[in-house]
């Protein structure tokens, strides 16, 4: 138990995948101005974050690995990903219309989302066995989802400030992205 | 290497036979218009057209709900390939546009917050909800036009936003990001369908109007001297100006804020002012009419209420009738209210200008005798609107009232509607207190009768007529006999010669608010008489309402679910008017059959027939400012009349309206008020 406590905090704080991994910075900076878009993202990331984590394992642990083909992971779990995020598009387009209604038009950005191939990889890399992948990919998707609204957060206050013209927009963005994240690093060593 | 493509390959064979799959299994029916639709739009999800993202703008035009050009990015071209999809042709649209609904900008207003870099409306609004004393004006940040994607808004000179009605699109984005809401999306169509809410700006004046008219509107046009665009402004809530520029007892003046220091502004003859020029041109003002939608409405009743109702059906793009049981339209503005005071060419040429609209009128049909609403149902009209007015009166019930010479007051005004001869003697009594008791008394001085007295129960004060009209009825030498009441009419040979009235005490007030007369005994007076006229009141006659299973209150008026939106007790059928509020004025009625066009208008939509929750109702409380400061006094315009001796023997109009020169000088006067705000000296 402890040990998944630790890597909750490691994927959450220490290394979180946003911010210290650098994995994912396109919808940070794209969907981060509003709060509610923000929030309604990073719950799609982490439904498809922690399914994607356990197929793409099975995928690897089943078939690239007997037939030695793990050169070939990248290729492979992008198609995997992508058919993936297709394929619960659908369902919940037909099973839970609300649900869709509500994630529906983030669903297609992450399809080619760094941030959940590189949670994928990562699970490879890391030798995880099925269910500390499954939940590794879980708890980087909270921490995907822990910046962005952070972010939003930051982002929507920005209005209150004066913001010199020049940094005024994405500038200023990058830079608060660039503080955070410096912030972040302060977690390290903590596990 | 060839494992490497077959494993990649198979994967992807897998991974389409499954998406082949899942997409039969998991398919979802979508309408193929709306199908067909979303493949006609650009797929920008730019939002501009005030729906989230491209498909859900698709399935509001497949619907009918958006219109085919409601596509913005799209432009022409995707509304021609839209309107080829759902077979229909793409005819002019009332163009929507932003408009600021406020007047006074921070500077000029209360100010209670000075906003230390904040550049944000609804961040400062956040943080100190509001910059004003007013809530809900404008805060004068300027994030409106930060938004505006077509660059369309500019803070002009006075500090509040402008809106470029050549950029605007009328895409909302302004709407939704106003934290104060005073910019709205608006067009004739949107206005006319308004009801005024508690988080909009406006002035005392304009919500007391039972019409809902924007007053300080049409006054700031008539200032400047666009006379056609303040008769513009009133017809989008008032189709009768000039009708009502005449008879209206113009409740509005008595909320009038410059009428706490001075006279009140003359916004009335103001309102004539305005129609009478639009007549005097010649050239009537045609507002934008919605294309046909093929519904049809059945209208019972031509009187206001019932015109009102149909003008603004006509506009909306449906059918109307009108069916009226008289011979002409007009209801009681043309059989109630005598020619002096409202001409019937004036009348005619205002119902005119509303059957021009696209109105068909079937005179001598009433309801009851020759139709019901269920034959109407049949005859494939879509909705029907009851506006049947209050034709019924109430004897005196005192003896002799059978007696040759006694008439009831409606009666005795109808007669002289139809153009019967109503010879009066030389002695005439009225009964009665009300516009009717007065418009009978002075018809009588009108048709030769040598004294005309008018017995009333109650104190002048407490008379419901309006002051001018027992000012004018002194004028002309009409007697009052304040605190008294018939108690017996007496004759010869059938024909009556005396009437005896008692004097009468103010006593505990009832339940209508007014002091209760009490007879005082022994005080009894008889005097000679040819004619008693008994005006006390006006009643709906309901009989044939309830045959037809309209439900009727215990007031023995129609029974309507919402007073807002006038939806009777059965299904497609609407009320309003006098025949639901009893015996009232004439702009109660066009407010009525307003807002019933709007609920009926709602109704052949297929949308809900509601009224949004911030609307105002009769007793809303709003803010008001406790005194009125640094306004002068000044002179109200009088209203220029015929003299006393030329209205003799004649049914000539009496009030002659005001000269230009009047009018303009008199909407100077205007202070243009808000909510809290007004036009102050020494700013």
């Amino acid at each position: 138990m402890g040990e998944f406590l630790l890597l909750m905090v490691s994927a959450i704080l220490v290394n979180n995948i946003l911010l210290l991994r650098f994995l994912g910075n396109c919808p940070f900076l794209g969907v981060s101005r509003k709060m509610d878009t923000a929030t309604g993202m990073g719950l799609a990331v982490i439904f498809v974050m922690t399914l994607a984590g356990m197929i793409t394992w099975l995928v690897y642990r089943y078939l690239l690995v007997p037939l030695s083909l793990e050169y070939l992971r990248t290729i492979a779990f992008i198609l995997v990903i992508a058919t993936l995020v297709q394929f619960v598009e659908m369902v919940i387009q037909k099973a839970a219309p609300p649900l869709y209604e509500a994630l529906g038009i983030y669903l297609p950005l992450i399809t080619t989302n760094c941030a959940v191939l590189g949670v994928a990889i990562i699970n490879v890399d890391e030798r995880y066995d099925l269910i500390t992948a499954i939940f590794f990919s879980f708890a980087s998707a909270c921490g995907f989802a822990l910046a962005l609204v952070l972010m939003a957060g930051l982002r929507e206050r920005f209005a209150l400030v004066a913001i010199p013209k020049a940094f005024e927009g994405t500038a200023i963005g990058l830079v608060t992205a660039g503080l955070i994240a410096l912030a972040f690093s302060g977690f390290a060593g903590l596990v | 290497m060839l494992t490497g493509m077959i494993a990649i390959g198979g994967i992807g064979l897998v991974a389409s036979i499954l998406l082949g799959i899942a997409s039969k299994v998991f398919y979802v029916q979508v309408d193929p218009v709306v199908q067909a639709v979303t493949e006609a739009l650009p797929g920008a999800n730019c939002g501009a057209c005030g729906f989230a993202g491209c498909s859900s703008c698709a399935k509001a035009i497949a619907k009918g709900k958006a219109s085919p050009d409601a596509c913005l990015a799209g432009g022409a071209e995707a509304a021609v390939a839209v309107a080829q999809i759902l077979g229909v042709e793409i005819e002019v649209r009332e163009p929507d546009t932003a408009r600021v609904g406020c007047w006074y900008p921070p500077e000029e207003a209360d100010v209670r917050f000075v906003y230390d870099g904040v550049r944000d409306c609804r961040a400062a609004m956040l943080l100190f909800s509001g910059s004003k004393l007013c809530p809900i004006g404008c805060m004068g940040l300027g994030t409106c036009v930060s938004v505006c994607p077509f660059d369309a808004i500019t803070i002009g000179e006075r500090g509040l936003p402008e809106v470029n009605k050549n950029l605007c699109t009328g895409c909302g984005t302004c709407v939704a990001t106003c934290p104060k809401a005073i910019i709205q999306l608006t067009s004739q169509t949107r206005r006319s369908q308004h009801l005024y809410r508690v988080d909009e700006c406006t002035a005392p004046c304009q919500r007391t109007c039972p019409a809902g008219i924007d007053i300080p509107g049409y006054i700031s046009h008539i200032k400047e001297g666009d006379y056609r665009a303040a008769i513009t402004l009133i017809k989008e809530t008032n189709p009768l100006p000039l009708t009502c520029g005449r008879v209206c007892p113009h409740p509005c003046e008595e909320q009038c804020r410059l009428g706490r220091v001075s006279d009140p502004v003359n916004i009335n003859h103001l309102k004539r002012f305005a129609a009478d020029y639009e007549m005097g041109s010649g050239v009537r003002i045609t507002p934008y009419v919605a294309p046909h939608t093929g519904k049809k409405v059945a209208i019972i009743g031509g009187g206001p209420a019932g015109l009102t109702c149909a003008y603004f059906l006509a506009r909306y793009g449906h059918a109307p009738t009108i069916f009226e049981a008289m011979p002409q339209l007009g209801g009681m503005l043309r059989y109630g209210i005598p020619e002096y005071r409202l001409p019937k060419a004036i009348l005619d040429w205002e119902i005119e200008g509303i059957i021009g609209m696209g109105v068909e009128v079937k005179t001598g049909v009433s309801l009851g005798a020759d139709l019901t609403i269920g034959s109407l149902q049949e005859e494939g009209f879509d909705a029907v609107f009851l506006g049947t007015g209050a034709w019924d009166s109430r004897g005196l019930g005192v003896a002799g009232e059978e007696l040759e010479g006694v008439l009831p007051g409606t009666r005795f005004l109808i007669d002289r509607g139809l153009g019967k001869e109503t010879p009066v003697g030389e002695k005439v009594a009225i009964i009665g207190g009300g516009n009717t008791a007065l418009d009978a008394a002075r018809t009588c001085w009108r048709l030769g009768a040598k004294e005309v007295t008018v017995i009333y129960r109650r104190s002048r004060k407490e008379m419901p007529a309006n002051d001018i009209e027992i000012e004018e009825a002194e004028k002309e030498g009409v007697i009052f006999h304040y605190l008294a009441a018939p108690t017996k009419l007496m004759g010869e040979n059938g024909r009556l010669t005396q009437l005896e009235y008692i004097v009468m005490e103010l006593g505990e007030p009832d339940e209508s608010g007014r002091r209760r007369p009490v007879p005082k005994p022994g005080t009894e007076t008889v005097i000679p008489v040819d004619n008693v006229i008994a005006a006390i009141g006006q009643f709906p006659v309901t009989g044939f309402l309830k045959d037809n299973g309209v439900a009727l209150s215990r007031w023995n008026t129609i029974e309507v679910v919402d007073e807002k939106t006038g939806a009777t007790n059965l299904e497609g059928v609407f009320a309003g008017g006098d025949a639901v509020s009893g015996a009232s004025i004439a702009v109660e009625a066009i407010g009525a059959g307003r807002r019933a066009a709007r609920s009926i208008n709602l109704y052949l939509r297929g949308e809900e027939v509601s009224v949004p929750d911030e609307a105002i109702g009769k007793d809303t409380d709003l803010l008001d400012p406790e005194e009125i400061v640094r306004v002068p006094e000044s002179a109200r315009a009088r209203m220029p009349e015929l003299t006393v001796d030329d209205r003799r023997l004649s049914f000539k109009e009496v009030e002659l309206g005001l000269t230009e020169e009047m009018a303009r000088g008199e909407a100077e006067r205007c202070l243009r008020c808000g909510l809290l705000c007004y036009r102050r000296e020494g700013r």
